[in-house]
């Protein structure tokens, strides 16, 4: 018998975080709460230069005198940021060099997330670096890839190893001072992926790496760079997930992209943080800020993210089209549940001559949650002959959700052209009567209708993601939906 | 000139307030006495709106500030016959009309004034004491003083305005015209306070216009409430012909009760500085609401324009379109906002602003903003900026039109879409007239004005050519 749509909307909303589970990995933590020791503290353990050190205080210092922005559409409990282990690290006996060294609850728990962290996994060819809770964990492929000249490790170790790539670029993009969020990274980032494509390399596999949180109270402050030199080429993927805990837990990461002359780079984000339960307790409060800058002429940056996770997004990926004939790109699926909350969008701000953007971004909400988008485009006076193109569509699951648009749009010179469509919508009686018609029962329609509506967007992720975001999508949405 | 602070102004304002508040409160009744003082005590918590609050980040008031104006509380003494300073440059336009001068109603001493239709005209102030119930129901209902330092000091001081009251079933034949002029010999600041009340299944056209006659500066900052009772049906058009001087702030609030039908057009032809808020609740199911407008800006000029659409009940639906055409060093600003809250299903919306830079100089914000919590709904926006059409213009060339020729077709056709929705036969004509002339780039007030406002060198005392004007 056919189910009542109704139905199938609140089946959807049944399904459970699959990624909810705890490794018990003996850590190593810094004490609870945020002062210019524990900065020292993080700085020692992790034997970085002075003048990281000073980075970090000068962030620090800044941060102190900024107030937390409230601007964004979402409602949370003030965060103690006092009340937040800033380290945590698991244990690390001695370096490793195979797998075989790797803590096997750390393997098994990989194991879990279907991360291809072992050998085997070699043929499907992404190079994988791990980090869990606040430490890189084990780097796959890095022999490989050194070959080629192409840097990928953990932060930690570009800053001993590359020292002055690092301080070259850190900061270059976001500076520590942008906002509150990146200040509070900047001060007390833990780790990270570092990547550098040398001149004329294209990577020959995806690189990946792969967060997690996994200890109790800790806020999870991670950075990533990535350089793309003269005419190379690189994708990039990212995921995360973290245990179900009834408290929130904080999330303020950092990336970074530089695109030199021809470069290009291509950035693909599944977020998949736990959301809360169906309550909307717990989850993870995800604060981050991504951009990247079109440094050359003809260089490109392209983002795509599919934002299934936390209780709380704040995310803006952006790109700063520097270089005559840049282009920026920005692909979003952003789902909210029960009671998440997303505020995400990207920011196009067209300087050089040329440039092109495109925005597309598709917004799913049900339950009680609210998912809105917020984006900047901006045309300088220089930009000419510019062009960007957004659209932004939402659909809405039920009666109880909110969806919102917030485009900010500035021209400032007479031959670029900007152009935005925004549409909201629920999957309207026509669209299923028409599948129904067909033989397509109800419960399939819907999951058709939320998969063509997401497609564009899947479509750009890369293979290995795309499977990966397109079961997520149907752990989150669409329950007994095919 | 001695410079004033921003904050002195403010001060000012407070002081004015307190002293003259026998004055300015004389006939209030207790109800609209208290909206005053909270108003005030509002005004002194904000003050003027700055960049650093969002609505106002891209219209920066302080320029505008830094002047010193004049404000005074009773009428000055004014022995002109309005029509004489005055005439509507549109011809052949058969209106009722009724004049505001320097912020105070005008009718040759006659206040409030009674149609054959039962239609009530005349002044706000008259009104506080010949229709005390309707002032108490409906009078600063709609408008929020709080949103706001302007909105709420027009609540505090404001003392006239136009009072409109069109009984239920009326039908009000011609179209009613209020023009608000200034002509002080200072540079004036103006609080100006609107009522208009529609009974149930009655229509208006009602066409406001702002227009200078002198070049002093001026502020004059509006708000006017208009009342839908079921069924209503108000055509309103907003002309805008401002020397480049002049600051206008102009606060609408339209409450839409079940099935009324809003068409707000505005169309701003020249200004110095105006700021268009629109705000339509449509708190009656099947209610619609049209709100359009056209902006023609050059020089230094700065158009701002708030729309905010609240969809209150359910089944009403909605239709923005804003389209400008920007020359020079001017600047616009389009912010709309649409609100569907949670019940208010089966909403459809609709909301769009097309704007041209013909200049490197202007400089366009736009942000069209949809806020939405209920489920069944189709809403859209959309927002662009560019030139012509490309393909449009190689349509024309390739048959023989020029460049310059195609340029202005095309131009001209982009703007039509909004004037071609007046009703009014001789007011499209004419304002179809004037965005020609417009965009030939033959001014439309200041190019035909003897006065030359624009060049103070050339500032001589001379008769006025009124046909010219």
């Amino acid at each position: 018998m056919e189910k009542d749509p109704k139905n199938i909307i609140d089946e959807v909303t049944q399904s459970e975080y699959k990624y909810g589970f705890f490794t018990d990995i003996e850590m190593d933590t810094a004490p609870k709460g945020l002062n210019e020791d524990i900065i020292r503290f993080i700085s020692l353990k992790k034997n970085e230069p002075q003048w990281l050190l000073e980075f970090r205080l000068d962030a620090y210092r800044k941060w102190l005198g900024m107030t937390e922005p409230t601007w964004a559409h979402l409602h949370h409990p003030p965060i103690n940021y006092q009340d937040i282990i800033y380290y945590a690290a698991p244990k690390r006996k001695k370096e490793l060099s195979s797998l075989d060294e790797v803590d096997p609850e750390l393997l098994d728990t990989f194991k879990k997330l279907g991360i291809s962290l072992e050998e085997q996994k070699r043929l499907s060819g992404v190079a994988v670096d791990a980090v869990i809770d606040s430490v890189s964990v084990k780097t796959t492929f890095s022999d490989t890839l050194e070959k080629k000249g192409i840097l990928f490790c953990s932060f930690s170790d570009a800053v001993q190893k590359y020292p002055d790539l690092v301080k070259q670029y850190m900061g270059s993009v976001v500076p520590s001072d942008d906002n509150y969020f990146a200040a509070l990274n900047s001060a007390v980032f833990t780790d990270g992926s570092f990547c550098y494509i040398p001149k004329g390399v294209r990577c020959p596999v995806e690189l990946s790496t792969y967060f997690r949180i996994n200890a109790a109270n800790t806020g999870q402050f991670e950075r990533t760079l990535i350089i793309g030199d003269e005419g190379s080429y690189v994708s990039y993927m990212e995921g995360c997930t973290a245990p179900m805990r009834d408290e929130n837990q904080l999330h303020a990461a950092i990336v970074e992209i530089i695109a030199l002359k021809d470069a290009q780079v291509k950035y693909s984000t599944v977020q998949n943080w736990y959301p809360g339960n169906k309550k909307g307790e717990g989850g993870i409060y995800n604060f981050v800020t991504k951009r990247g800058i079109c440094k050359g002429n003809n260089s490109k940056i392209s983002w795509t993210q599919v934002e299934t996770g936390s209780a709380i997004t704040w995310k803006y990926p952006s790109v700063v089209l520097m270089g005559d004939n840049s282009v920026g790109e920005f692909y979003s699926v952003a789902v909210t549940n029960n009671y998440q909350q997303a505020d995400t969008g990207s920011k196009m701000i067209h300087l050089g001559k040329n440039t092109k953007s495109t925005i597309i971004s598709k917004g799913i909400s049900a339950g009680y949650s609210n998912n809105s988008y917020r984006g900047l485009v901006k045309m300088t006076k220089r930009a000419e002959n510019s062009r960007n193109f957004s659209q932004c569509d939402s659909l809405l699951l039920g009666d109880k959700c909110g969806a919102h648009t917030w485009p900010y749009i500035k021209t400032e010179n007479k031959s670029s052209i900007v152009e935005h469509e925004a549409t909201t919508s629920k999957i309207s009686d026509d669209q299923l009567y028409y599948c129904n018609q067909r033989g397509i029962s109800t419960e399939n329609a819907i999951g058709l209708i939320v998969n063509g509506y997401a497609r564009e967007v899947l479509k750009q992720l890369p293979m290995e993601f795309a499977v990966e975001a397109q079961k997520l999508l149907a752990v989150s949405l669409e329950g007994s939906v095919g | 000139m001695e410079e004033i602070s921003v904050i002195n102004i403010k001060e000012a304002l407070i002081q004015h307030f307190h002293d003259n508040m026998q004055f300015i409160g004389k006939v209030d009744s207790p109800r609209i006495a208290d909206i005053r003082q909270q108003a005030i005590a509002t005004f002194s918590e904000l003050g003027f709106p700055d960049i650093k609050q969002e609505k106002w980040r891209n219209t920066d008031l302080s320029k505008v500030l830094e002047r010193s104006y004049s404000f005074s509380a009773t009428p000055q003494p004014q022995n002109v016959n309005v029509d004489e300073l005055f005439k509507c440059e549109v011809p052949g336009f058969d209106t009722q009309s009724v004049t505001v001068l320097n912020g105070w109603y005008m009718n040759g001493g006659k206040m409030l004034t009674t149609l054959a239709n039962g239609m009530v005209v005349g002044s706000l102030r008259a009104a506080f004491e010949a229709f005390p119930e309707l002032i108490e129901k409906h009078y600063a209902m709609y408008a929020d003083h709080k949103i706001h330092g302007l909105s709420a000091l027009n609540t505090a001081m404001a003392m006239d305005g136009v009072f409109i009251y069109v009984p239920d079933n009326v039908v009000a034949e011609k179209p009613l015209q209020m023009v608000s002029v200034i002509n002080m010999n200072e540079d004036s600041m103006i609080q100006l306070r609107n009522l208009v009340i529609l009974g149930k299944n009655s229509k208006l056209t009602l066409v406001q216009c702002d227009d200078s006659i002198d070049d002093h500066r001026s502020f004059i900052n509006t708000v006017s409430e208009f009342y839908l009772a079921d069924n209503a049906h108000l055509d309103h058009y907003k002309l805008q012909n401002k020397n480049d001087r002049s600051t206008l702030i102009n606060s609408s609030w339209f409450h839409l009760e079940r099935s009324a039908n809003l068409s707000s057009n505005g169309i701003s032809l020249n200004g110095g500085f105006i700021r268009n808020e629109s705000y339509a609740t449509l708190a009656g199911s099947g209610s619609h609401a049209d709100l359009l407008g056209l902006y023609l800006m050059d020089r230094n000029q700065h158009i701002d324009n708030q729309i905010f659409v609240d969809h209150a009940s359910p089944d009403c639906t909605s239709n923005e379109q804003f389209k400008g055409i920007l020359d020079d060093h001017a600047s616009g600003v389009f912010n709309g906002h649409i609100l569907v809250r949670k019940d208010a299903q089966r909403t459809n919306a609709y909301q769009n602003n097309k704007n041209i830079l013909i200049s490197d100089k202007a400089v366009i914000d736009t942000k069209p903003f949809l806020e939405i919590y209920a489920d069944d709904v189709k809403c859209s926006h959309g927002a662009t900026i560019g030139q012509l059409d490309e393909q449009a213009m190689f349509y024309l060339r390739s048959r023989g039109i020029s460049y310059e020729n195609a340029r202005m077709l095309l131009m001209y056709a982009f703007a039509a879409e909004i004037v071609n929705k007046i009703s009014i036969e001789q007011l499209r004509n004419r304002i179809d007239d004037l965005v020609k002339k417009r965009l030939r780039g033959e001014l439309s007030i200041c190019d035909q004005c003897v006065l030359h406002c624009n060049a103070q060198e050339q500032r001589v005392a001379f008769k006025i050519d009124m046909s010219r004007i």
